[in-house]
C-alpha cells in the first residue's frame, strides 16, 4: 500500500497536503483500494465554504457510494474537474488526483490527523476487521 | 454469525478473491475487478460459483399439477429436460420467488431458487405440497454446487471437458447426466449475465471441475466474483429479487408478463388477482431509462416528476458495457410516455433522467 511521507491522513481515509494557507485534499491508496473500480466524483463547488467534517465530495464506486470529508474548515479554491469526467483516476493515483484544494480559514488541527506512520498502523488494524 | 461458505471457499482464497457478508454467505465480490470482470465475460468467458443458489426436488405423481399451481408460468407446455423461467406469487400477485424449473419427467422437477429465499420458498412450497397427495419436496441445497460458465466463448471451452455435445444443447434445455471433467454432473444452457452460457450442478468435486474449466480456458476465461455478476444481469435487464421484484411488486408490474400465462385454463397461486391487475390497467409500470444529468441511479432512490413523487429506482448502476449511467424504476402509469423525463432524486437534488427502452444490453445472436 501506498502512504506517503509529508502528508496528513484522517481517520475517514482521505489525505491532506499542507502548504501554509493551503490544503490540497484526496482519498488514500487505501481507499481507492477498498473501494474498488470508481466510476463516479461529485467534485464539491467551487469557492463554497466547508467545516471541519463537512462532506464535500462524492466518490461513487460500482457497489458503493462514499463520502468524503474535509478535516479542515475554509473555501474551495480549487476542484479537479477531471475527476468528473475519468473517475478512474482515483484508482490509478489517488495521491496525484487530488479532489480539491481548500483555503484554510482556522488553524488546522494536525493533532487530530495522523502521520504516514501511524496511518499505516491504522490501515493493518481497519485491515483486520 | 457465522458466514456459511461454499465448497469452493478454498478457491476462492486460492484466487484471490474479496470475501464478502452476501446474504450470510462468505463470497467473492471481486478477484481483479467488477469492470474488468465484466468485460471479460462479455468478450470471453467467466467462471462463476453459484453454489449458495437453492436447490429444491419436488417427486411424486401429481408433480407436474403441483408445479403448475405452484408458479406463473406454463408448466405443462414444457418436454423433458426443458428448462423455464417461472415466478411463484402470493395470492394478491406480490412476488414469493422468482425461479428456474428443470422438468426431469412430469414426476420429477428441480428448482432452483434465490439463496436468500430458499427456506421461505422450500416452507412455501411444503405448505401447499400436502394437497397434493403423495408428493416428496426435497431442500438438497446443501448437496448441489453450482458453477456458471459465461461468455461468447463458453461453449468452446467447456467442450474439451465435457462428454456431451454442447452444440445439441440448445437455450433453456439441460443434460442431466453429463460428465464434466470426470465428474458427473447436470448442465444446463442457461445464465444470469445476458450471455451464452452454462450452469453446472455437481455433488461432488466442485472444486477440481472449477480448476479444470479454467484450465481448459487458458487466457479466455476468469473468476468472476458476484460484483460483476449483478452488473451484468443489470446490465441485460434481467430481475432480481427484492429490487425488480418482491411481495409488493407484481411480475405484471415488473414488465414479466410474459413469463405469467394468463390465458391457459391452468389455475396458480395468483392468478386471480393479476388477471384483474390486468384487466383494471396496471397503476404502476417498470420503466427503463437513461440518466442525463450527473450521477448514479441507485435502489431505492427516489423519483419524481414537477416536484412530485411517481416512483422509484429498482436498480440502477454505471453499465460498463454501454459506459452510461443507467435504471429501471418503477413508476406510475401515467408517466411512463416515450422519451419523457423525470428527476432522480439523488442526494436531495434533482437529477433528470430519460425513458430510453432501447439503452440496455442485448447480445448479437
Amino acid at each position: 500500500m501506498n502512504i506517503p511521507q509529508g502528508l496528513f491522513y484522517s481517520s475517514s481515509h482521505e489525505w491532506i497536503k499542507i502548504e501554509g494557507e493551503k490544503v490540497t485534499l484526496g482519498i488514500t491508496d487505501f481507499a481507492q483500494h477498498h473501494l474498488g473500480d470508481i466510476v463516479f466524483v461529485e467534485v464539491p463547488e467551487l469557492n463554497s465554504e466547508v467545516n471541519v467534517g463537512d462532506s464535500i465530495a462524492v466518490v461513487e464506486s460500482v457497489k458503493a457510494v462514499s463520502e468524503i470529508y474535509s478535516p479542515v474548515s475554509g473555501t474551495i479554491i480549487a476542484v479537479n474537474e477531471e475527476l468528473e469526467e475519468s473517475p478512474e483516476l482515483l484508482n490509478e493515483d489517488p495521491y496525484k488526483n487530488y479532489i480539491a484544494v481548500i483555503e484554510v480559514s482556522n488553524e488546522i488541527e494536525t493533532e487530530k490527523l495522523m502521520s504516514a506512520k501511524d496511518y499505516e498502523a491504522y490501515c493493518i488494524e481497519e485491515e483486520k476487521k | 454469525m457465522n458466514l456459511k461458505r461454499t465448497r469452493l471457499y478454498g478457491m476462492h482464497k486460492k484466487h484471490g478473491g474479496k470475501l464478502i457478508d452476501f446474504g450470510g454467505w462468505e463470497l467473492p465480490v471481486q478477484y481483479e475487478g467488477i469492470i474488468k470482470e465484466h468485460h471479460m465475460v462479455r468478450q470471453k468467458a467467466g467462471l462463476f460459483d453459484v453454489s449458495h443458489m437453492g436447490e429444491i426436488i419436488i417427486k411424486g405423481e401429481k408433480a407436474e399439477d403441483f408445479v403448475q399451481y405452484m408458479v406463473t408460468n406454463d408448466v405443462k407446455a414444457l418436454k423433458d429436460h426443458q428448462v423455464q423461467y417461472a415466478l411463484m406469487c402470493y395470492p394478491d400477485g406480490g412476488v414469493v420467488d422468482d425461479l428456474i424449473i428443470y422438468k426431469f419427467s412430469d414426476q420429477h422437477y428441480l428448482l432452483v431458487v434465490n439463496a436468500s429465499n430458499t427456506d421461505k420458498d422450500f416452507d412455501w412450497l411444503k405448505q401447499y405440497s400436502l394437497t397434493f397427495g403423495q408428493l416428496s419436496v426435497e431442500n438438497v441445497s446443501n448437496q448441489y454446487s453450482q458453477l456458471a460458465l459465461q461468455g461468447p466463448k463458453a461453449e468452446e471451452i467447456l467442450q474439451k471437458i465435457c462428454d456431451i455435445d454442447l452444440k445439441n444443447l440448445k437455450h433453456f434445455w439441460f443434460n442431466p447426466q453429463a460428465r464434466v471433467a470426470g465428474s458427473d454432473c447436470i448442465i444446463s444452457r442457461t445464465g444470469y449475465t445476458g450471455e451464452d452460457g452454462f450452469e453446472i450442478y455437481l455433488t461432488e468435486q466442485a472444486d477440481v471441475v472449477w480448476e479444470e474449466v479454467l484450465k481448459a480456458g487458458g487466457e479466455d476465461v476468469a473468476p468472476i466474483g458476484l460484483g460483476a455478476r449483478d452488473t451484468l444481469r443489470f446490465e441485460a435487464k434481467l430481475p432480481l429479487y427484492g429490487q425488480e421484484i418482491d411481495q409488493d411488486i407484481s411480475p405484471l408490474e415488473a414488465g414479466l408478463g410474459f413469463f405469467v400465462k394468463l390465458d391457459t385454463e391452468e389455475d396458480f397461486i395468483g392468478k386471480t388477482a393479476l388477471k384483474s391487475q390486468k384487466e383494471s390497467g396496471l397503476g404502476r409500470v417498470t420503466v427503463q431509462f437513461e440518466m442525463i444529468g450527473k450521477g448514479i441511479p441507485r435502489s431505492h432512490y427516489k423519483v419524481q416528476k414537477d416536484g412530485i413523487e411517481i416512483g422509484w429506482v429498482t436498480s440502477g448502476a454505471f453499465a460498463p458495457t454501454q459506459g452510461k449511467n443507467i435504471g429501471l424504476a418503477i413508476i406510475n402509469r401515467e408517466y411512463n410516455q416515450k422519451d419523457s423525463v423525470f428527476d432522480i432524486m439523488i442526494r436531495g437534488k434533482k437529477v433528470p433522467a430519460k425513458i430510453n427502452s432501447g439503452i440496455f444490453y442485448k447480445r448479437n445472436q
